[in-house]
């Protein structure tokens, strides 16, 4: 598809009422309107102001290990007879995933004002964790909110967010999954407005988040630019990640947008398959409306009411997207596609034999199209995969497929 | 002028505060909704405020999440709920009706198609929870003035005196002033400090001011009529729908009963 508008264009956006082309903006109760104001200021002022750089840098590089490695999949690459496949090991960040990049930014913003106290939503656990985790370093208070079927079917991260000292409210209300988690935070958030910080996990919600989180998570794409050009000597053909929210793709796709020859593949999760309704691809088989604070694609029945989501990864299962992702798919800068469940868990068991990495549910999305796409390609070409958090807290749902019981 | 403009210059002359009854259209069952709404307005409601049911209603608390999840189990949809308007007129010509929701339901329909059909059923205004002025403008505010419909604007205790002013002006019909910082349904309303956010906001308008949230019996309706134009009141009428899911035909007669009280405690 041609891309339709300006790359540089493309690269700014958002614009100062944070949309996105038709998408983003602010849609939520007055309530909130002054604290997104004033995030939007803080943000603003302290995302250019030198010593919150550095100590966001520090954090990233002390903390959470950064830079994390590009990772050239030879047994991979060669089983798949095709394009040279990296992995951007996200995985290997400190607690497993991309999401830690996010919530270092968001804790800082909630020390440098002052709340005492956060909140977060969460699907599989992971950005839970993550906030749990910056939250336990920061001594801030911290609640997580998570659908009951989450709460379930990631008991280990559960666990591990009660260590960390977080308390996790399940969430019975609606599909009890990460839209009801979000829609829980977003309630909490109103009531204690004054002393709580919202960490939304993913580039979605009201402005500034979907600017703010993108650009927390663009360290993802600037390492992968500067390590791609290290290591090949040029720039990937081909950048695939997972999208649910889509936090770990805008990270990685976001400094790539105005390299007009590096393709952008968002991953999102076709559950039993697209066709059969029971899926978590807005972008794929959804269209726009408005949820949870920015116009979006969404799933939604004929009459406006968002529909429950299926994939058998808990991070992907939400009815809508990142704004970015939707503009980014509109002016034809990205594509986005879907990988069924059972797709997904071959990647997992491919991947974790033939390079002894064990990717997380999530991430095997990317890493199943990847396969996919490299055996179509040439040798020469590059696809960077997003690897975007560990498998280890998948054992559990993994073991259940296999019927054994761990 | 139109319905709610004229109701609050009845009002006025009488020296009375508005009485504004929300319930969910189609709670617990479509066929509950009309004559439930023509027995608040018996019972001494002077607007009401018809909830259209979403699967996400994140500005509300429980009792109306609930709400809407017993509508959506009968399918009800945003056309449904212009219906029951429309049956709603056949015997009350005069009593205001305005939908309270949120706004992917508008969405679908589309803007232009919404405000049109709206008008045609007899709504009077629209006050869509996710709409804030700023979001508002262009499309929206514009069919619905064409329509002849208001729109009605929340201020909320964390709105500061910078954005009152916009929002007072974007506002038409009267202005829905969110008591406490919360979903609705939660904690109990401090009067004095309303008292105090409504001065500020009556520097900059000259609409009508209805007060919500937190407002659970006839003592704190009573109180809030003291200061605001208008009485909002929503989960406690919506509780006692949940209460009758199994005495479908009491709700008109139980939830009015409850609307009945609230206005003698006003009124005295």
């Amino acid at each position: 598809m041609p891309i339709k508008t300006d790359l540089s264009t493309i690269a700014q956006m958002p614009d100062e009422r944070g949309h996105f082309g038709p998408y983003g903006g602010r849609f939520v109760s007055e309530t909130l309107m002054a604290a997104l104001q004033q995030l939007e200021e803080t943000y603003e002022r302290l995302w250019r102001d030198p010593d919150f750089q550095a100590e966001f840098d520090r954090d990233l590089a002390h903390y959470v290990g950064r830079p994390s490695p590009l990772y050239h999949a030879v047994h991979l690459t060669e089983l798949c007879g095709g394009a040279q496949i990296y992995l951007k090991r996200e995985d290997l960040n400190h607690t497993g995933a991309h999401k830690v990049n996010n919530t270092i930014g968001q804790a800082l913003l909630a020390k440098y004002t002052g709340k005492p106290r956060v909140i977060a939503e969460t699907g599989a656990g992971q950005h839970g964790v993550a906030s749990a985790t910056v939250a336990a370093r920061l001594g801030l208070k911290c609640q997580v909110y998570m659908g009951a079927e989450d709460v379930q079917r990631q008991a280990l991260n559960v666990y591990r967010m009660k260590l960390l000292g977080a308390e996790v409210i399940s969430v019975e209300s609606g599909t009890r999954t990460l839209k009801d988690a979000m829609n829980e935070a977003m309630r909490d958030w109103v009531t204690n407005v004054d002393d709580t910080f919202y960490i939304i996990g993913t580039a979605a919600g009201p402005h500034p988040y979907p600017k703010l989180v993108r650009d927390f998570q663009s360290v993802i794409g600037r390492e992968a630019r500067a390590q791609c050009l290290e290591q090949a000597g040029r720039l990937p053909d081909v950048l695939v990640a997972c999208v649910g929210g889509g936090s770990n793709a805008i990270g990685l796709f976001h400094p790539f947008i105005e390299d007009a020859d590096v393709r952008m593949v968002g991953v999102e999760a076709g559950g039993f398959g697209v066709e059969s309704g029971q899926h978590a691809a807005p972008l794929t088989a959804g269209r726009p409306g408005v949820l949870h604070g920015n116009r979006t694609y969404l799933m939604e029945d004929d009459a406006g009411q968002i529909l429950g989501t299926h994939s058998v990864s808990a991070g992907l299962d939400y009815p809508g997207v990142g704004p970015e992702h939707s503009y980014l798919k509109d002016v034809g800068r990205a594509e986005y596609v879907a990988i069924n469940d059972d797709e997904a868990m071959d990647a997992f068991r491919t991947l974790t034999r033939v390079e002894g990495i064990m990717p997380a549910i999530e991430s095997s999305h990317a890493v199943a199209h990847a396969m996919k796409m490299a055996k179509e390609m040439d040798k020469d070409q590059i696809i960077v995969v997003n690897l975007s958090g560990r498998g280890d807290k998948d054992i559990h749902t993994v073991a259940q497929i296999d019927g054994i019981q761990v | 002028m139109n319905r709610i403009a004229a109701c609050f210059e009845r009002l006025k002359e009488q020296g009375r505060q508005a009485l504004i009854p929300y319930i969910t259209a189609g709670d617990p069952a479509p066929a509950a909704t009309v004559p439930t709404m023509h027995a608040m307005v018996e019972a001494g409601a002077d607007i009401i405020e018809l909830g259209i049911p979403f699967s996400d209603p994140m500005a509300d608390g429980p009792t109306i999440q609930l709400a809407c999840e017993r509508s959506l189990m009968h399918g009800t949809r945003l056309l449904d709920v212009l219906e029951m308007v429309k049956t709603f007129r056949e015997k009350d010509q005069e009593t205001p009706v305005v939908l309270m929701g949120y706004l992917n339901p508008v969405e679908v329909l589309g803007y232009k198609s919404f405000a049109e059909q709206a008008a045609a059923a007899g709504v009077d205004g629209a006050l869509i929870v996710d709409l804030p002025p700023e979001e508002a403008e262009g499309e929206f505010d514009q069919v619905m003035k064409a329509n002849g419909l208001d729109t009605i604007y929340l201020l909320a205790p964390t709105t500061e005196e910078s954005r009152v002013e916009k929002v007072c002006k974007a506002g038409s019909g009267y202005l829905y002033y969110v008591s406490v910082k919360g979903v609705t349904g939660s904690a109990a309303l401090d009067v004095q400090a309303v008292a105090d956010k409504l001065d500020v906001v009556r520097r900059y308008t000259d609409l009508p001011i209805g007060v919500g949230f937190g407002i659970k019996d006839a003592e704190s309706a009573k109180a809030v009529s003291g200061v605001a134009d208008g009485v909002i009141v929503g989960s406690v009428l919506v509780n006692k729908i949940a209460s009758l899911v199994a005495q479908q035909d009491e709700i008109p007669a139980q939830v009015s009963a409850i609307v009945a009280e609230l206005r003698t405690a006003m009124d005295a």
